[in-house]
């Protein structure tokens, strides 16, 4: 489950910086003249990004003033949608998934390495406050399972030994990369392709 | 099989690269213009005389829904938008289209935007898929660089804009009415229909709403006629489909396959057979998440495509397949996506947002064998209770699978519920009021 609760030590001001301001104005612009609220998704993201990945009260409030809405609206949409997360959370922010598809195919092994390397429970900072994980709902990796998101990037077909490499360079201070961490090509069968055959070896 | 140069989706895998020289070898945007020369209605006929049907899930034929639009512009703007939310669980189609095949998607808007007279289009994109976004980002970027979008589009006189919008994970975003109230920058909760969006949709104007492969396709099926389309599969089902292949087989994948494939030949060729042997599958679910699944006999034998799913009482939904087998605990898989539905549902009707709570609930306690044999039953009419009482069709996709459960595995169900709540033994309770009732004689 997202991180719904409102934490406690908020920031007293909220303002976006030149290239938050920037990326806001163009996508309000996206949309017609009077239905800027539209925009209210997209800018409370640009919030996120530009706070650490989380999204104090204040930003909420900034952002009715910047669209002109209720602030109350923009609080609305920040609790009803679960990739707004309302608490600090590590730099590198695991999203298991562990919907049918993923538990099918050990998604489940993936969250018992996660409580013994990262933190017992959900949404709680590792020792040394870079990671935090959480069970999410479906990612749209199916095929792909078991998969987990850090962050905007998706590792995909993992197992237990594949998650440990992957805490295990965050924790030596670099980036693992994202992607298939068996091998394949995106969503081509293993060693089974049948099709376009023609374009793969052209 | 179906043969390789009837594939839509030729970069499927991403063979051959995404930006716009190469697309044009895979011969997108040739003769775009010369389709639109021909006018709105010449696309119309041929889209519907090709028998697509919306690859989004519940199959409504896109050439008619095309054809709701009103024909002139009025004194409201029309708008085309492109359903990317693709949140189902066992679906990643439409992911791959918007990474690997997005001039498709983009000179399908066009296209679709022409035939329903809107000069926007907003691609709505679930936020977990940022990287794809940002993708297709790039494309339409291309695309307005060559003047393929945007003012006079082609030179064909048509002017577009084509924007991206991100949802923030909401799997009922997915519903068209939740979309467009999301894009309106409010919480996704769906609207009573009618009005049909196609006349009161977005900001209260005309809206026509596709999902990715819908409109992917279209270009295609324009170039090389309606009759190469409908030849593929059979009747009211035709043309091809990208399986999601997910579960228990040896080589999970996405594949681009003929309508009405039998589903032992679809995962037997292309996705390496069920871990085990086939004789060791135990269910499919034939269509995502929230079609009912089907236990191994109906397998044997059925066909994927819209008709042949409905006689089987599921539907083919999005074609995400997820193949489950003897190994695992099917009360236990069917309880994680009641949990899916749980946490999915939009709180707006109480049927659904207490409904789908209670159904994961008690098939927790059934999977845990906790349960007495009568619950099945009030489950099953829990389920009925859900569906057909809710505002959009969140209400049946949930309760579907839940009775696609007891409608096959019922006796399994019960035969690890035993738990009996009523005191069979003759037991002397002494703070029991009701001991009389115990007492042989007085039974």
């Amino acid at each position: 489950m997202s991180v719904k609760k409102i934490y406690k030590d908020q920031p007293k001001t909220f303002e976006f910086n030149e290239k938050s301001m920037q990326a806001a104005k163009k996508i309000v612009s996206n949309y017609p003249d009077g239905r800027q609220q539209s925009a209210v998704m997209a800018l409370l993201y640009i919030a996120q990004r530009q706070n650490d990945n989380w999204i104090p009260l204040q930003a909420m409030k900034y952002i009715a003033k910047f669209l002109n809405m209720p602030y109350i609206k923009v609080y609305e949409v920040a609790t009803f949608y679960s990739m707004y997360n309302l608490s600090p959370v590590g730099k590198y922010f695991f999203q298991v998934c562990t919907t049918t598809p993923c538990m099918l195919r050990g998604a489940y092994d993936l969250v018992k390495v996660c409580k013994k390397k990262i933190s017992e429970k959900e949404n709680v900072l590792s020792d040394d406050g870079k990671i935090s994980w959480m069970e999410v709902e479906c990612l749209g990796a199916c095929v792909n399972a078991p998969m987990m998101q850090v962050n905007e990037d998706y590792y995909e077909d993992l197992n237990e030994k594949k998650l440990l490499e992957i805490i295990e360079t965050i924790y030596q201070n670099k980036t693992p990369k994202p992607g298939s961490y068996s091998g394949r090509i995106n969503t081509e069968p293993v060693n089974n392709r049948k099709t376009l055959l023609g374009n793969k070896n052209a | 099989m179906l043969r390789d140069e009837d594939r839509i989706f030729q970069n499927l895998y991403n063979d051959s690269g995404v930006d716009l020289e190469s697309a044009k070898l895979r011969n997108d945007w040739s003769g775009t213009k010369e389709i639109l020369d021909k006018g709105r209605e010449w696309i119309i006929d041929e889209v519907k005389s090709s028998e697509l049907r919306g690859r989004g899930g519940a199959g409504f034929p896109t050439g008619l829904k095309w054809s709701f639009a009103p024909k002139e512009i009025g004194s409201r703007p029309h708008y085309l938008v492109i359903n990317a939310d693709e949140s189902e669980p066992g679906t990643c189609k439409d992911r791959d289209i918007l990474r690997f095949e997005p001039h498709k998607l983009i000179e399908g808007c066009l296209i679709a935007s022409y035939a329903v007279n809107a000069h926007k289009c907003y691609i709505y994109i679930r936020g977990e898929y940022f990287n794809e976004g940002q993708k297709l980002q790039e494309a339409i970027d291309e695309a307005y660089k060559n003047n393929l979008i945007g003012k006079n589009a082609l030179n064909s006189g048509w002017d577009l804009d084509i924007y991206i919008h991100y949802g923030a994970g909401a799997y009922i975003c997915g519903e068209e009415t939740a979309l467009l109230e999301s894009l309106e920058g409010k919480k996704g909760q769906p609207r009573l229909k009618p009005p049909f969006p196609a006349l009161i949709g977005l900001y209260g104007c005309p809206t026509i709403i596709n999902n990715v492969e819908t409109i992917a396709a279209v270009p295609t099926i324009l170039r090389r006629g309606a009759k190469w389309f409908s030849s593929l599969g059979r009747p009211k089902n035709t043309g091809t489909k990208i399986y999601c292949i997910s579960g228990n087989v040896n080589n999970p994948c996405n594949v681009e396959e003929e309508m009405g494939i039998p589903l032992k030949e679809l995962i037997e060729t292309h996705a390496g057979g069920v871990v085990g042997g086939w004789d060791n599958l135990k269910a499919v679910i034939p269509g995502g998440s929230s079609m009912p699944m089907l236990p191994k006999e109906i397998c044997d034998n059925m066909k994927m495509d819209f008709d042949a799913c409905v006689e089987n009482k599921t539907g083919l939904g999005t074609a995400g397949i997820v193949v489950i087998n003897n190994d695992q605990d099917i009360i236990k898989c069917m309880a994680r996506i009641a949990r899916f539905y749980k946490h999915e549902s939009c709180g707006q009707c109480t049927p659904c947002r207490e409904g789908s709570g209670w159904m994961w609930r008690m098939l927790e306690r059934m999977s845990a064998g906790e349960a007495t044999p009568d619950e099945v039953d009030m489950l099953f009419d829990v389920t009925k209770q859900i569906e057909g009482h809710t505002i959009c069709a969140f209400g049946e996709g949930s309760s579907w699978p839940v009775q696609g459960l007891i409608r096959h595995f019922k006796d399994e169900i019960i035969e690890r519920n035993k738990f009996d709540p009523v005191v069979k033994k003759n037991q002397n309770i002494p703070y029991l009021v009701d001991q009389h009732l115990l007492e042989k004689e007085n039974a």
